[in-house]
Parts: C-alpha cells; sequence; structure tokens
C-alpha cells in the first residue's frame, strides 16, 4: 500500500466533521438501542449513506480496487467516529475486514466493488474452534471432491458472520492455510447468532459442514496483515468510546453537587479523571503509529499493531470502568449509556486478539529475540532529533519536594 | 509587526544548520565556539526572535536543526545547561528587559553560564506560591533573605533564577517578584543537600541579605507567579519528554538487562516486562505527537502529561530491574558521595526514581493541572486564595 495518496489535515477535519454529522443526525442514543434490538442489529439504510453519501468503505483500499487509496489512517478517522456514536454497523467486518481480505488476494470473483457500494456485507472468518482469532492456527479444514473444495469446521466468535452475504473463510488444504469464499446462503453453511454482552456488534457461530468453497489463493502473509489491519481499526473505534466516556465523565464531574460542590472539585474523583485522560491520548497515539506504519508499507506492522491493541483494548476497558465509578449510581443504571460503551469496550477487547494474546505477541516480537530489540532505525519518519532534549533530565532537574 | 517577510521553513534552518557545520567543525572546535556560531546563525532557539539566538521559525523545527547539528558530533545544549537552555532562556526571551536578553542568552546557550533556579523552599513545595523567600526594596535594589532547597547545580551556577515576595500582604500569588540573580553576591551560601541515594545532587541556598538591582526584575513587581509559570510548563515539558528514541532511557536499561542475564528470565517477569515495553512506547509516541501544539512555542499543560506517565514508568521500570536481580537487587556500592567507581548503577537508579514522581511538580499536583487546565474540572478548595499571605497558616 506504498501509493497511499497523502490526505491533509483539513480534509480529515473535514471527514471527522462529515461522519460526526451522519452520527448526530442518525444514531442518536435512541436510535443506537432501537437498532440494537433489531435482528439485523444494524440499521441497513444508515450502512447505504455511509457507502454512497459519504462514500467512506472504501477510503483504505486502492483505487485499482475502486478504493480511494486514501489509506488507514483516514479510515481511523471513520471508525473513531462511529465509535464514539457506538454506531451499530458491521464496519468490522465488511470494511475492516474483508476488504483488505479481498484487495490482498486480488479480488478474482469482483466482490470488493459491491462491498464498497454498501450492496454487500461480508466478514473474514479465522478463528479457532474456540472463537480465538488464530490465523496460524485455523482448524476449518478443505477437502478437494473433484474440481471442488469443501469446508467443515466450526468456529465462533465470527464478528458480523450474521446478514454477511459472503464468508471469506481460511482454512487448511493439505497442511497450507488458503483463504476461501464460501457463499453462507448455500449448502453445507450455517451461520447462529450468539447472545452478546456487547448489544451493538454481533457475532455468531458458523458451522462449515461440506460447504462448497471458491479458492481465493494461500493465505498466511495477507491474513496476518488483515488482521493487523483490523485490530487497528477496532482500536481507533476503541479511542473515539473512551474519548466519549472521558467526555461524559467530565460533564458529570463538572456538575453533579455534593458536599456543596462539584464532585470533580475533589481529587478522588479529579484524579481519576486525569488518569482516564492519560490513557486516552496515550491510546490515540499508538493508533495513529500503527495506522502510520500500515500506510507506508514497511515492515514492522506486527509490532505497531500489537503496541496499539494492547495499549488502546486495556484504556477503553479501564476508561470505561472509571466512567460508570465516577457516574456513580447513574452509572449502574440501563438508562445511562455508560453501559452501552462499557459492554462494547469490554467486547472489542477480546476480538481480534485479546489484550494477553496482543502481549504474548509483543513478547515474543522484542523480548525473545535479541537480534530484535528496537534499535534507531525503528524511530518513525519524522522523529525529530529534538525528542533527544531531556533524555536524562529526570537527573539533573530542579524538584520540589 | 508589518513585515510580509516569511518564517523559514525547514528547508532553510537545515541550510543554515549546515553551513554552521561546514565552518565550525563541531568535532574539532572548542564546544564554546562552535555553539556561539549555532547562537549567532538563529538555531539556538529557532523560534526566538532574530539577534536573541532565533530565527522566528516554528518551534517544531528546532529538531531539524538538531538533527544536523547533533548528527554532526555537535553537543546537546539542554545537558550542558539544563535549567539555562530550558527554563532561564525562554523564560528570559518572554519577560525580560532586551538588555538582559542581550547580556544573558548567549552565554547561556554556550554554557559559558550555568544557571540555576531558586523556587523551592523548606516550607514551600507543591505550594510554591506560599514562599517566603522575603526581597525588599532599597533604592535601585532589591534585599534579599530567606532560603532554598532543592537546587541542582547551585555550587557551580553563575546565574539564579530567583521567585521572591515583595508584599506579604497580598495573597500569595500576587505577592511575588521574578528576579535573576547573581550566584557570587556575597550573600549567597550554597550547601550540598544529600539525598537517599548517598548521593548529594541539590543544595540548600541561604541568602542573607544579596542584593539584586532593580534591572535584573523580570516582569513586574508582583507579577513574579506568571514570570514562574512560564518556567514551570518549560521544565515539565523537558523532563516529561522522555527518551525519543526505542531502547534509550530505563526502557533501554530494562532492555539491556533482560538481554544481558537470562538465566534470570521467568515467564512472570517476561510478562511484565512486555506491559512495560507498551506503555513506554505508548508514552513516547504520545511526546511525539503532542510536541509542539503549544502555542508560541510555549509548552501547554500537555507536558505535564509526559511528565505524569514518565516518572511512574522510570520508577515502575527500575523496580522491575531490581526484582529481576532478585537478591543481588539489594546489593549497593556505597552511599558515601563523591564519584567512587560505581558497578550497581541500576540499585542507585531504582533509588534515585523515588524522588521521579515528586521532582518538577508532585504527580498528585500533575494530575490536577491535567484535571483543571486540559479537561477544565474546578479547582481544588482552597483556603488560601484570597486572604494576606501573611494570615495563612503555616507549618
Amino acid at each position: 500500500m506504498a501509493d497511499v495518496h497523502s490526505v491533509d489535515a483539513g480534509e480529515l477535519t473535514a471527514l471527522r466533521e462529515a461522519v460526526r454529522d451522519l452520527c448526530d443526525r442518525e444514531v442518536r442514543q435512541q436510535d443506537v438501542r432501537r437498532v440494537m434490538a433489531t435482528p439485523e442489529g444494524h440499521d441497513p439504510a444508515t450502512w447505504r449513506r455511509l457507502a454512497a453519501d459519504l462514500g467512506v468503505l472504501g477510503l483504505a483500499v486502492d483505487e485499482e480496487h475502486g478504493g480511494a487509496g486514501s489509506g488507514l489512517a483516514t479510515l481511523c478517522v471513520v471508525a473513531e467516529e462511529l465509535g464514539r456514536a457506538l454506531l451499530p454497523a458491521p464496519l468490522l467486518g465488511t470494511v475492516a475486514l474483508a476488504a483488505p481480505a479481498l484487495q490482498l488476494t486480488g479480488d478474482p470473483y469482483g466482490d470488493l466493488p459491491l462491498l464498497l457500494a454498501g450492496d454487500l456485507l461480508a466478514t473474514v472468518v479465522a478463528q479457532d474452534g474456540l472463537g480465538r482469532w488464530a490465523p496460524d492456527d485455523v482448524t476449518t479444514a478443505a477437502t478437494r471432491e473433484g474440481d471442488a473444495v469443501l469446508l467443515s469446521g466450526t468456529s465462533p466468535h465470527v464478528v458480523d458472520a450474521a446478514g454477511a452475504g459472503l464468508l471469506l473463510v481460511a482454512a487448511r488444504l493439505e497442511g497450507q492455510v488458503e483463504l476461501y469464499a464460501v457463499d453462507p446462503a448455500g449448502p453445507g453453511c450455517r451461520v447462529v447468532p450468539q447472545s452478546t454482552m456487547d448489544l451493538t456488534r454481533r457475532q455468531a457461530t458458523v458451522v462449515l459442514e461440506a460447504a462448497p468453497a471458491r479458492p481465493l489463493g494461500e493465505a498466511g502473509p495477507a491474513l496476518d496483515r488483515v488482521g493487523d489491519v483490523a485490530v487497528v481499526v477496532l482500536c481507533a473505534g476503541l479511542v473515539g468510546v473512551a474519548q466519549r466516556l472521558l467526555d461524559l465523565s467530565v460533564e458529570h464531574a463538572r456538575t453533579r453537587f455534593q458536599f456543596g460542590r462539584p464532585i470533580g472539585a475533589f481529587q478522588g474523583v479529579k484524579h481519576r479523571c486525569a488518569d482516564m485522560l492519560v490513557a486516552v491520548e496515550t491510546a490515540r497515539s499508538t493508533v495513529a503509529h500503527a495506522a502510520e506504519v500500515a500506510d507506508a508499507g514497511g515492515p514492522g506492522l506486527a509490532l505497531a499493531a500489537s503496541l496499539a491493541a494492547v495499549t488502546t483494548k486495556e484504556a477503553a476497558v479501564q476508561v470505561a470502568k472509571q466512567a460508570v465509578q465516577v457516574h456513580g449510581g447513574l452509572g449502574f443504571t440501563w438508562e445511562h449509556p455508560a453501559h452501552l460503551y462499557l459492554k462494547r469496550a469490554v467486547g472489542d477487547a477480546a476480538l481480534l486478539g485479546t489484550p494477553a494474546w496482543h502481549r504474548e505477541r509483543l513478547a515474543r516480537l522484542v523480548l525473545d529475540d535479541p537480534a530484535a530489540l528496537p534499535g534507531p532505525d525503528a524511530v518513525p519518519a519524522g522523529a525529530e532529533a529534538a525528542d533527544l532534549v531531556g533524555a536524562d533530565a529526570p537527573e539533573l532537574a530542579g524538584s520540589r519536594a | 509587526m508589518t513585515t510580509a517577510v516569511q518564517a523559514p521553513g525547514a528547508e532553510e534552518v537545515a541550510a543554515r544548520a549546515r553551513s554552521v557545520v561546514d565552518e565550525v567543525d563541531p568535532r574539532r572546535a572548542p564546544r564554546r565556539e562552535f555553539l556561539g556560531a549555532c547562537f549567532d546563525a538563529g538555531l539556538a532557539w529557532v523560534h526566538f526572535p532574530v539577534g536573541r539566538g532565533g530565527l522566528g521559525a516554528s518551534p517544531a523545527l528546532q529538531g531539524v536543526a538538531n538533527r544536523v547539528l547533533q548528527g554532526a558530533g555537535g553537543p546537546d545544549p539542554f545537558s550542558l545547561n539544563p535549567m539555562g537552555y530550558g527554563m532561564a532562556g525562554p523564560t528570559l526571551m518572554g519577560h525580560g528587559s532586551p538588555a538582559l536578553q542581550e547580556r544573558h542568552l548567549r552565554p547561556l546557550y554556550t554554557a559559558q553560564e550555568l544557571w540555576c533556579q531558586l523556587f523551592s523552599e523548606p516550607g514551600a513545595g507543591s505550594d510554591l506560591a506560599g514562599l517566603a523567600t522575603r526581597a525588599e526594596r532599597s533604592g535601585d535594589e532589591w534585599v534579599v533573605s530567606g532560603q532554598k532547597v532543592w537546587t541542582s547545580l547551585a555550587h557551580r551556577a553563575r546565574w539564579a533564577l530567583l521567585l521572591a515576595r515583595t508584599d506579604p500582604d497580598q495573597p500569595k500569588h500576587r505577592g511575588l517578584t521574578y528576579f535573576v540573580l547573581d550566584m557570587q553576591d556575597p550573600g549567597v551560601e550554597v550547601r550540598p543537600l544529600r539525598q537517599l541515594t548517598g548521593d548529594a545532587e541539590f543544595n540548600e541556598v541561604y541568602l542573607t541579605g544579596a542584593r539584586i538591582p532593580d534591572s535584573a526584575r523580570l516582569g513586574d513587581v508582583g507579577q513574579g507567579w506568571r514570570v514562574a509559570m512560564t518556567t514551570l510548563m518549560n521544565e515539565r515539558s523537558a523532563i516529561g519528554g522522555g527518551p525519543a528514541l526505542p531502547g534509550a532511557g530505563a526502557l533501554g536499561a530494562a532492555l539491556a538487562l533482560w538481554r544481558s542475564r537470562p538465566e534470570l528470565r521467568t515467564p512472570v517477569l517476561r510478562d511484565r516486562l512486555a506491559g512495560l515495553y507498551a506503555r513506554s512506547e505508548a508514552v513516547r509516541l504520545t511526546g511525539q505527537r503532542l510536541r509542539g501544539t503549544g502555542r508560541g512555542g510555549d509548552p501547554g499543560p500537555e507536558g505535564s502529561l509526559g511528565k505524569l506517565v514518565n516518572a511512574e514508568l522510570n520508577q515502575e521500570l527500575y523496580a522491575f530491574c531490581t526484582d529481576l536481580l532478585g537478591p543481588e537487587g539489594t546489593l549497593y556500592d556505597t552511599y558515601e558521595p563523591g564519584e567512587q567507581e560505581r558497578d550497581r548503577p541500576l540499585q542507585r537508579a531504582f533509588l534515585r526514581s523515588r524522588a521521579n514522581t515528586i521532582e518538577g511538580g508532585t504527580s498528585e499536583v500533575l494530575r490536577n493541572v491535567l484535571a483543571e487546565r486540559v479537561l477544565g474540572l474546578p479547582g481544588d478548595p482552597r483556603d488560601d486564595r484570597t486572604v494576606p499571605w501573611r494570615e495563612v497558616p503555616r507549618g
């Protein structure tokens, strides 16, 4: 993806405002609650507007595949705004997972244009039997039967599978992991919705019993990249979730009076809010960095993506817990939105690799192989030498004990 | 300013830096000569005006200059004169008279004259505005008496940034005035202050009738707090930057230890270090992202975020090191101050890091700063804001 268009700050701001405007108009909180209770779990009309009116579904897809070629960093702006509004939409399955998977395999059957137009929903199935994201360890089996390939296996916790018109399934054929396209309405395929804690993001169990499949090619490295790109989009949404929770908490701490003062005047509350700010800002930095690394197309995406995943997933869950606490009894009610965001944070933290999974991968990349310890080469382009100033400052600076 | 001349961009800053390096080789020329050439070329603080060590450029371009200058072997002016370069420079630029700027900026930048900061007192730590050192007017001079503490480099500094009380009948923030003090004045006595590591990095400074000309005042009488804010924001920002390169600073020490002592590795420690690695990288990236977002080169309260997180991370990283070392982590070279050979820097760093969450603003104060100045939460309950300083209970 070296041919990412440069998108300037003004365009990003305009995009952010357009998406926020759509969210403000279309997904007010009562709409979130209405939509999350529908069988689809999202509003198809809103999805069509995101596709047609705003044209945001193909932001990170190359122009030769019908996208805008604007890069992952731009798509992350959209994801952050949708997360902030808690919009129930199949963005993760269709845009974050399926679109890059189809682009990386060359889209041999021409599905990508339908996806970007909002006419086809899709997702990637690369879970193991326990529903863990495991691109290197998929348990779905592929067998040849004459000219046909048939897939068998059960994969729970597949995001946005219910309602998808196309499943991109990683399966093992003679020891090799390959990617296949499966029609969920076809023979041998059942998609069983699961009842999830987070009502704004649907998961389902995909049961394949000798389901006919169209081959898309070898999956290995492409699937790793798809997982890394998708988790960055997921994390961008979590930054939006955490920012919104921080905003709600600060507003409450400023306006809720106890003991004759706003509760935000008390350090017990105020310092919680400061810690939430630190969590949100550090998470935002790791997501921006990972998107930059992805768009630059060089190596290091696995490290950057796992850094973003560890930081952002933990930050979002932490911020959500703090937000409920800052809101006191109100935060425990069904009526207040805090619980919807808490559940989104908890749900998303477990998708596409738990924080523990990403931490393990970080440890492998950074600690187990001494040669891989990051050196000066790991400094991202644009890092200023001025950043060196102050490296030893704590040893020298004056103190006010 | 009505001039339509454009502020110099990255290209011009880099070109100027290259021409300095071409004319004065930092690897051969005396340090002072090289730094003097940098100052004269406007590369000391690129966002300062021309003639004051700057070019009127964006502060974000300092990095462009530093990369060329330090890349060619030039010294880091901050580490040579931290209080001078990091704090006195911006404070003089923001609030000093032209004569003070003319007199001090160049020798400060070349480290010909070191600076220290006389702010904290035994009775004024976090509550700096409650300080008691008195400056009384006597003709064209001020006569200063009181005690300052936690002053690094006081024994080597030629000049000091001094905050003193000029009107005890005003509420505490309004009765302060800011001065440049000559450390060679006979009324100045410096005593080393021994700390829990055994070292004496800091000093106590006793002021007994020290005299300061009124021309060495920064800002108006009674406006010292406003001037001090400039100094403090620059201090936190300088400390909060943390290491820019992965593998530097406390994280670098922990990774190096992990690499060199495979026999001490356990899965629990591995998990812990992975978490510390992630947090360190996240805060390093945050420092890069937020740097230069303040207006006009003035670091905003964002600097407090980096300072807060880096201080706590430093402590956890050195605690990780001593935990990994196990019983060996409890050994210590010597508590005798001085320059003895030291083989156990990690143990010393562990003890030294206890100060990180106290110096340059305690973590408690910094969380207040973030909550109040960034998030807009109401201030702490305070009883001393409106009463004359003289009447505030102390102890």
